[in-house]
């Protein structure tokens, strides 16, 4: 549905009108009013406080709202590692939202639990609740946090609900440097 | 200084000590577990010792040791007013982890409370008498002692079923679900350019 829908801005003092299809003019309007409900249970939350304060500032995408309600918000952003314990507690916080809602999953340990491979930790959320995106990193730096808000005003724009995943800018494996060790010096035949 | 600790407890209790031992400081006592409360009472009132800072408790589990003792119980004391500190230890449970209790120490210490119940829940040891022995991290379904060495380490207990693979519509193993063609559209664009 999406690939042929156009969205034209009219410009103030502009007249006339534009045409558009109800599904793309909701999404429009949806991706720009995020409001948001950070279920925060560990460290990737300082990070969390980093993108929500100036310096990053996710204001500037029209997610600045936090509701500390989950009947009032519509983007879960699950930041931090969830416990057996806690996953009881994430899946009603989901079910008590209202559709449509779109849920982040912000940091390794949230994505796919991470290195803890054990007994306490659930090994991703997408194992108890429906996930639209996920920000790999331990914790991600701001900018991939934009880029999965950016990813996820895509979807919402486009009406996709397939998971997708934040890529890094920078393949890090492409400016891997050899390290030249010295070679030892082979031993003189002692004879 | 140091030996006064050990060679006190070791005049009150007499073979009620199984060994001592002293290296670079760090003074260790093992008791026998009928001894437990005494000793740890003996290292509170006695004024020459005046141990009044409960430290840290916890176990150890050594599955070698059979029947002799498999959990080695650690109990690390500190006296806010001599300045010295010790270390106290005994032996409980058989091979299969039965039998493994010894006297709780919260009426010595009231800050043992928790850290006997966390004892419990990650070793499975049961402390006679203590006043609110239950889980502290675990939640009241869990099932064994994560902790323990013959505890499975693949084995999970979750409290809300799993979403099937057929509910999800996607693999849900920990592999990456997603192909090349999918993530942000802009850097896949630049991806393709050869960045990077």
């Amino acid at each position: 549905m999406a690939e042929s829908t156009t969205t034209k801005v009219l410009e103030g003092g502009e007249q006339g009108f534009a045409t558009t299809k109800l599904d793309a003019l909701l999404g429009w309007a949806r991706k720009y009013s995020l409001f948001n409900y950070p279920f925060v249970t560990a460290c990737c939350g300082m990070e969390f406080m980093a993108v929500s304060s100036p310096r990053y500032d996710f204001a500037r995408f029209g997610a600045e709202a936090p509701r500390f309600s989950p009947r009032q918000s519509d983007l879960l952003w699950v930041v931090g590692t969830i416990s057996q314990r806690q996953a009881p507690i994430l899946r009603r916080i989901y079910e008590q939202m209202m559709e449509p809602r779109w849920v982040m999953a912000f940091g390794t340990c949230a994505s796919c639990g991470g290195f803890y491979d054990n007994y306490t930790t659930v090994p991703g959320i997408d194992k108890i609740i429906p996930c639209d995106v996920y920000v790999p990193g331990c914790p991600p730096r701001p900018e991939a946090v934009f880029d999965g808000l950016l990813l996820i005003q895509d979807k919402i724009a486009r009406g996709v609900r397939t998971p997708s995943i934040v890529k890094p800018r920078v393949d890090p494996a492409t400016d891997l440097v050899q390290i030249n060790t010295p070679k030892k010096k082979e031993k003189a035949s002692s004879s | 200084m140091s030996k006064l600790v050990l060679e006190t407890l070791q005049a009150k209790l007499g073979d009620k000590v199984v060994e001592t031992h002293s290296h670079v400081g760090d003074d260790t006592a093992v008791v026998v577990p009928a001894a437990w409360h005494e000793a740890a009472l003996l290292l509170r009132d006695t004024p020459a010792l005046d141990f009044d800072l409960f430290v840290d408790l916890c176990a150890v589990d050594y599955p070698s040791r059979g029947d002799s003792g498999r959990f080695e119980l650690v109990l690390h004391v500190y006296s806010t007013t001599r300045r010295h500190r010790v270390r106290l230890k005994t032996r409980v449970g058989d091979a299969e982890g039965e039998h493994a209790e010894v006297d709780s120490l919260v009426d010595v210490w009231a800050g043992t409370n928790w850290f006997e119940r966390e004892t419990f829940d990650m070793m499975g040891i049961v402390f006679r008498e203590h006043p609110d022995l239950r889980r502290i991290l675990m939640y009241p379904e869990f099932r064994g002692h994560p902790l323990r060495k013959d505890y499975p380490a693949q084995l999970t207990q979750p409290l809300v079923p799993y979403r099937t693979e057929e509910e999800a519509g996607m693999i849900l193993d920990k592999v990456t679900p997603f192909g090349a063609d999918e993530g942000m559209a802009f850097g896949r664009r630049w991806f393709d350019k050869g960045g990077g």
